[in-house]
């Protein structure tokens, strides 16, 4: 797609000014295109300070911006109806302060969440954020709200992040919450911006809480053949006293699934805790050390280019009907995920014809709608996900609009990559 | 601050030097008495005739919450029975420009829910229905009204318990819990209001209802719901609440501790949370502490004990025996001379009466006392707890230390005697200077009080006028009318441009001085 730059913008005018804010700033190539659109300009910000001049230069150009992490989820969401310029928020990286004694690491938005597991592993910790896409950055992660099969035990980026800095639309810097782990004072800025696709402000700095690193972990898993199986086997196992870490469950487009189920503790305690999960799991289970090859992956990974994948959301007694639509017609919708948390990732073959691939979405939409959750295409070919409803119905979007109204009131920011456009 | 007086159902003193009902925060002016009487026919068009009190004397029951020094009498109140009821009167309010507070049990300790002069509190009380406990989705529906305690009885027989549970918890209601994000003893282990809340239906203060969040989690679109709860009644006023029911543990063992003192204590608490044991409470008392729950409670802490740590683990029985096995290990290599664990439900009971009973034993010595809240990083806590006794003895008030260690939430009880001239001011003072002692530790001037209208003129110091102007964003977004419990959390409220509806000349806060057209 040509470069949409919006009329009245000039880029070599805009160019110099942001080259007066960042050292870095450079005419856009085929592969800074977000989803498709090709911005004009790249800035990539070497400290906080400059990304806030960055945004201050971008508001009086009225440029629409995009941010970018290590550019790894560029394409989920819709793509922007404008990109004028991307700012790169890879300079920014780096892990500012890991107080180990008070489990908390602040961290640069830019940085690898493997980095900061390196670095907290150190002492033993660990931020309980998953990286099903590999090379995820903090800032990447937060704005989709990244998670995997650790959230049964450790919640999600909304559970765990404490404190934030963003840089506004406008160039301001704003901060909330804070370091330290308990705290109620102002509103908590960090939830609005997790999972925002990066429409409300630049996150800069994030301050995380830290769990132990377990001592041992055990994985039982047992083959599952029906959908029937794998919600009697997940409710068995989450209404048991076992307190499982994940509770996973491959489920391929055709022939019998996986339940995986993850125990974490002490060596003592995971080994009796595993014995009582192969009871309730019954024949064929087993235990293992280490879970599965495919164990945090996306079930499209490796898989074509840019494979259809989806997001599914349900309340957990949804399960065998979402298991059952996702197989109601061929092909098959592959689903992998957390049944312990009712999330669900899905993805049809490379090659699937439009009007198949929405039915399959559509039939899928409707078991999570009816189970009081949701389905949300996250990413695929784009002649098919341009057919698709990215996020189905969004119940609050009027209030949602008012809120990046007040953020973002020109629209600037990812603009069309979110919910109802925003 | 947080001033009570003995007990917390006891009339308090009045501290400071403005008595807070004469400030514009509440009111002060009173009703516009049409915009009052157009609201108050509303309300009496959509609830009940007993549903709608304005007679004086049934107000001035209503004119505190848990902070029983600031006090003022509301307008008119109103006790909804239901989601419909309640939306009809806040879009009066908001039709008619009319402020309106919210109020669930009324046992915050912030003054969140304290009424405008000039306003209608809304009460949830009537609105007490478990509407669902699906035990399939580790989910229950609840009606904002309900007791805290209510809920983990109802969800007990299947096996489950709603796990925040702030010390109020037998009277709180899960709509203030909401409000505040409420924490509580074990929310080391199990996070606060806020991580167990996924869905609410949210009467905007606009009157519209909203649904946000639901039984599934991640719903799509910005999460509201994570901005709602904890905003302390400024961004609607949540009805149907969807919760996340905890699985009861396996097992569950409670100790106790006594060290020489609160030095020890802290880093025996820092030691055993380092090694990657996770209590799901760890508790800290001093020694007037202890004194003051000894007198009320004869609990039997140790003798001669400094501080005293109360340490409760859960979860499977064989992660537990280690963990105990660990926490008495550390204990004793950091000082501890006793080390008592419960080994029946009435041993644990006693355990925990002596702590949850400090606040009230304060009562009993000392005639007046304020409770303070303040959040420093674990690690920090000898140091502080050394700053606060040195503040102490320069100042002659004493300070009890009552507090959840494991996170670092501090409750210092300051404590003095309102009949002697000065004496309130000063502890005031000291109050004070102990949230400095917070704040420039990297900590939170409130980590489960909420700010309310108590510490809003602390925010300031806390957080920039960029901050705070960002965060009053999102309260445009939502109320762009500021109708919702105006006066609390913000320390100057920010005008929101174009405000949908009538309203003509200037804004009254900019009138009343209280806030700047920005």
């Amino acid at each position: 797609m040509a470069a949409p730059t919006a009329p009245g913008i000039d880029v070599e005018a805009a160019r110099s000014a942001l080259a007066g804010a960042c050292d870095e700033v450079t005419r856009a190539g085929e592969t800074d295109a977000v989803d498709g659109v090709t911005p004009a300009l790249v800035a990539r910000p070497g400290s906080a300070e400059e990304v806030a001049t960055v945004l201050r230069v971008a508001a009086e150009q009225g440029l629409a911006v995009v941010a970018r992490g290590a550019g790894t989820k560029l394409t989920w969401g819709r793509p922007p109806e404008r990109a004028d310029l991307v700012v790169d928020v890879s300079g920014l990286s780096g892990v500012i302060d890991h107080a180990a004694g008070d489990l908390i690491v602040e961290v640069h938005a830019g940085t690898p969440l493997a980095e900061v597991q390196r670095t907290v592993a150190g002492a033993g910790q660990r931020l309980l954020i998953d990286d099903p896409v590999g090379g995820s950055t903090v800032g990447g992660a937060l704005a989709t709200n990244l998670s995997g099969p650790g959230r049964v035990a450790g919640g999600t980026a909304r559970d765990l992040l404490i404190g934030v800095t963003l840089v506004r639309a406008d160039g301001v810097v704003a901060k909330a919450g804070g370091r330290v782990v308990k705290n109620v004072a102002g509103y908590d800025l960090g939830k609005l911006v997790i999972g925002s696709f990066g429409t409300l402000g630049v996150v800069t700095r994030a301050v995380f809480r830290l769990h132990p690193l377990p001592p041992a972990r055990r994985v039982v898993r047992v083959p599952v053949r029906s959908a029937e199986d794998a919600d009697r086997l997940t409710q068995a196992v989450v209404h048991a006293q076992v307190v499982p870490a994940a509770v996973e469950l491959d489920w391929p487009a055709e022939g019998p699934g996986e339940l995986a189920v993850l125990l974490e503790g002490t060596d003592r305690g995971v080994e009796a805790r595993a014995a009582t999960t192969m009871g309730l799991l019954g024949g064929g289970a087993a235990a293992d050390e280490e879970p599965p090859e495919t164990w945090g992956r996306f079930p499209w990974a490796g898989g074509a280019e840019r494979p259809l994948a989806v997001k599914a959301t349900f309340a957990l007694s949804g399960l065998p009907a979402v298991l059952r639509a996702a197989r109601a017609s061929g092909p098959g919708v592959a689903l992998r995920g957390s049944t312990g948390a009712g999330v669900l990732y899905g993805t049809l073959p490379a090659g699937t014809p439009v009007e198949v691939a929405a039915a399959a979405v559509e039939r899928l939409r409707a078991a999570c709608t009816a189970a009081g959750g949701a389905l949300v295409v996250l990413d695929g070919p784009p002649a098919t996900t341009a057919a698709l409803d990215t996020w189905g119905p969004v119940p609050a979007l009027a209030l949602m609009r008012r809120v990046k109204q007040q953020f973002d009131p020109d629209r600037r920011l990812a603009p069309g990559r979110f919910v109802g456009g925003i | 601050m947080s001033a009570t007086h003995g007990t917390e159902s006891t009339a308090g003193p009045v501290l400071g030097p403005v008595s807070p009902e004469e400030t514009a925060a509440t009111g002060a002016g009173g009703p516009d008495p049409a915009a009052m009487a157009a609201v108050s026919a509303a309300a009496r068009a959509a609830l009940p005739a007993d549903a709608v009190v304005d007679d004086h004397i049934r107000l001035r029951t209503y004119e505190c919450d848990g902070l029983a020094h600031y006090r003022v009498t509301p307008a008119l109140v109103v006790l909804p029975e239901t989601t419909e009821q309640l939306a009809a009167v806040v879009r009066a309010c908001a039709e008619h420009g009319v402020p309106f507070v919210a109020r669930g049990s009324g046992t915050g300790l912030s003054g969140g829910a304290l009424p405008r002069a000039d306003g209608v509190l809304v009460v949830t009380a009537r609105m007490r229905s478990v509407r669902a406990i699906r035990r399939a989705d580790q989910r229950a529906v609840v009606d904002p009204g309900v007791i805290n305690l209510a809920l983990t009885r109802a969800t007990t027989p299947d096996g489950y318990y709603y796990a925040p549970d702030p010390s109020s918890q037998q009277v709180c209601s899960i709509g203030g819990n909401l409000a505040e994000n409420s924490g509580g003893a074990h929310c080391l282990k199990y996070g606060f209001t806020t991580n167990h809340v996924t869905g609410a239906t949210l009467v905007s203060p606009q009157g519209d209802v909203v649904p946000l969040g639901g039984l599934a989690p991640d719903a799509p679109g910005y999460d509201l719901l994570g901005a709602v709860v904890g905003s302390e009644g400024t961004l609607g006023v949540a009805t149907e609440v969807t919760v996340r029911l905890t699985r009861l543990p396996e097992d569950v063992r409670t100790l106790l501790a006594g060290f020489p003192s609160t030095d020890e204590a802290g880093a025996a608490t820092s030691a055993i949370i380092s090694s990657g044991v996770l209590p799901a409470a760890i508790e800290m008392m001093d020694a007037l502490a202890i004194e003051a729950a000894e007198a009320a409670t004869h609990c039997g802490y140790p003798a001669g004990a400094g501080a005293v740590l109360v340490i409760e683990l859960d979860g499977p029985t064989a992660e537990v025996e280690h963990e105990l096995a660990e926490a008495e290990r550390y204990c004793r290599e950091h000082g501890a001379f006793e080390f008592r664990v419960a080994t029946d439900p009435d041993e644990r009971a006693l355990i925990w009466k002596g702590r949850k009973s400090a606040f009230a034993a304060v009562g009993r010595i000392s005639p007046d006392y304020i409770v303070q809240d303040g959040v420093i990083p674990r690690t920090a806590l000898p140091e502080v707890l050394r700053a606060i006794a040195d503040l102490s003895s320069s100042s002659g008030v004493r300070v009890a230390n009552v507090f959840h260690a494991g996170d670092g939430n501090l409750h210092p009880l300051v404590l003095f005697d309102d009949a002697v001239e000065g004496a309130g001011a000063a502890a005031e003072e000291v109050s004070g200077a102990i949230l400095d002692l917070c704040i420039s530790h990297g900590g939170s001037i409130t980590g489960e009080h909420g700010v309310g209208i108590d510490k809003a003129a602390y925010m300031p110091k806390m957080f920039s006028d960029e901050d705070l102007d960002t965060m009053q964003l999102v309260r445009c977004a939502f109320d762009p009318a500021g109708v919702a419990n105006p006066g609390k959390i913000f320390p100057t409220p920010r005008l929101c441009g174009e405000v949908p509806g009538k309203r003509s000349g200037p804004h009254p806060l900019v009138e009343a001085g209280l806030a700047e057209a920005f």
